[in-house]
């Protein structure tokens, strides 16, 4: 609880949050529609160095939105260590869903292509009366 | 304040044994039973959203073109121009706004003021009915206007540079009798004429598929499934929302609250959980509308 603020303080910062928070989302919608072609004809960032600089710009000017709400609108910032930890600390385990999913995402991405080809391949029957399936040929199963 | 009288309490009994501290009567965490629960069910409310939200980006991945959300996200109430990620902008407004009146909120609860906490809380829900509606209109559009479902979604994007066919396979002409062609990358949006689809026929002039005829694909499925899915679980958290704002309004209006001498501290659990419901829309806004 911010108890050790006055009631001014207090009222000086939800109206510093509205401000933030609104600068924030303007810039970001700014440089969204900047980045994809909307603002100046001809320049845009959608493919290479220019869109990973774009899309870390927008995941930094959220992960700032999502602090400034936990610490000053959910009154993170004046609780004791141990809560603040106990609620924060949990959330580190996403860094590695994200990295594994999207790094798995990707790969199914890669093998649609090759399961594609797979599909579309025709398959030679085996000629009659040689043995088919996957034992090699000489390969002895049982020795009574 | 509550945490405050429970710290003057035990300034007096520093020296108390374990034991006595087995007799209650301190908060571990400087917080009340409600207040830390309701911090661990945000904990484990971000964890859902995120498990969303990451596989949203995991099958986007997957997907060779995906539906690029400022051509999806374009339409604005009574007006027919292209605005991209305008209304959604709004929306984002709308529930800033309704977070900043929550936190006032909360500050004329501490006050034990009684009226300021109503006054505050009616702003905040007529903020969360407002997304609400912007919701439907949202959905509305894309239902209705655009056929979208979570099973199929006519947003569909160009794998490579081409040209649309005539039913007949002719080449198409724009009205000025240059060629209707389309670059790699290039939205569109697949339209209904009569109950049934209109599905152009297009050959492509690059990449690997060069020179082969086909006819314009669906876009990835799961787009509408995850649009549906992810921003609905969040709309019901803002209607929920709405349902327990009311009826702690109507408690804070009523004696209830006054009669705890705790500063209102219901209006601050509720306060919390409308500040996590604006906090996810931080990331679905990134993820869905602006990535």
């Amino acid at each position: 609880m911010a108890g050790h603020q006055t009631y001014e303080e207090q009222k000086a910062l939800v109206f510093r949050g509205l401000m933030l928070l609104g600068a924030i989302t303007i810039v970001e919608v700014f440089i969204a529609l900047l980045a994809k072609g909307h603002m100046i004809h001809g320049v845009e960032f959608k493919h290479g160095f220019g869109h990973y600089l774009y899309m870390l710009l927008m995941v930094a000017f959220s992960l700032y939105k999502a602090y400034f709400i936990i610490f000053y609108f959910m009154h993170m910032a004046y609780e004791m260590r141990g809560l603040v930890l106990s609620v924060l600390l949990p959330t580190t385990l996403l860094i590695w869903a994200i990295i594994a999913f999207f790094q798995e995402g990707g790969s199914w991405g890669a093998r649609r292509e090759l399961i594609k080809e797979k599909n579309e391949e025709v398959v030679q029957p085996a000629p009659a009366g040689k043995p088919t399936g996957y034992l090699m040929p000489g390969t002895v199963l049982y020795k009574g | 304040m509550a945490d405050t009288s429970v710290t003057h309490a035990h300034d007096t009994h520093e020296h108390e044994s374990d034991e006595q501290l087995w007799e209650g009567g301190k908060s571990p965490l400087r917080a009340s039973y409600g207040k830390i629960m309701m911090w661990y069910f945000l904990v484990s409310d971000a964890f859902t959203f995120a498990g969303f939200l990451i596989a949203y980006g995991a099958l986007r991945f997957s997907m060779p073109t995906w539906p690029e959300p400022d051509f999806v996200f374009a339409s604005f109430p009574f007006v027919k121009a292209h605005w991209p990620l305008v209304f959604v902008t709004v929306m984002t407004f709308i529930l800033i706004f309704s977070s900043v009146t929550m936190v006032r909120a909360v500050q004329e609860g501490h006050r034990e003021n009684s009226r300021g906490v109503v006054f505050w809380m009616f702003l905040t829900i007529l903020g969360g009915a407002s997304f609400l509606g912007c919701q439907a209109y949202e959905w509305t559009t894309l239902i209705v206007g655009e056929n979208m479902t979570v099973s199929q979604n006519p947003f569909g994007r160009h794998i490579a540079d081409g040209i649309y066919l005539n039913a007949d396979g002719t080449e198409a002409k724009n009205e000025d009798g240059t060629a209707k062609t389309f670059k790699k990358d290039e939205s569109y949006l697949l339209h209904k004429h009569d109950g049934k689809f209109d599905i152009p026929k297009i050959r492509y002039t690059s990449g690997s598929y060069a020179g082969q005829t086909t006819e314009a694909s669906f876009g990835p499925p799961a787009f509408g499934a995850l649009f549906f899915f992810i921003t609905g679980f969040h709309g019901f958290h803002v209607f929920s929302g709405v349902v327990f704002l009311t009826i702690i309004m109507l408690n804070a209006g009523g004696s209830l609250y006054a009669a705890r001498k705790n500063g209102y501290e219901m209006v601050e659990k509720i306060g919390l959980y409308w500040h996590f419901v604006d906090l996810v829309w931080v990331f679905v806004f990134l993820v869905f509308y602006l990535l």
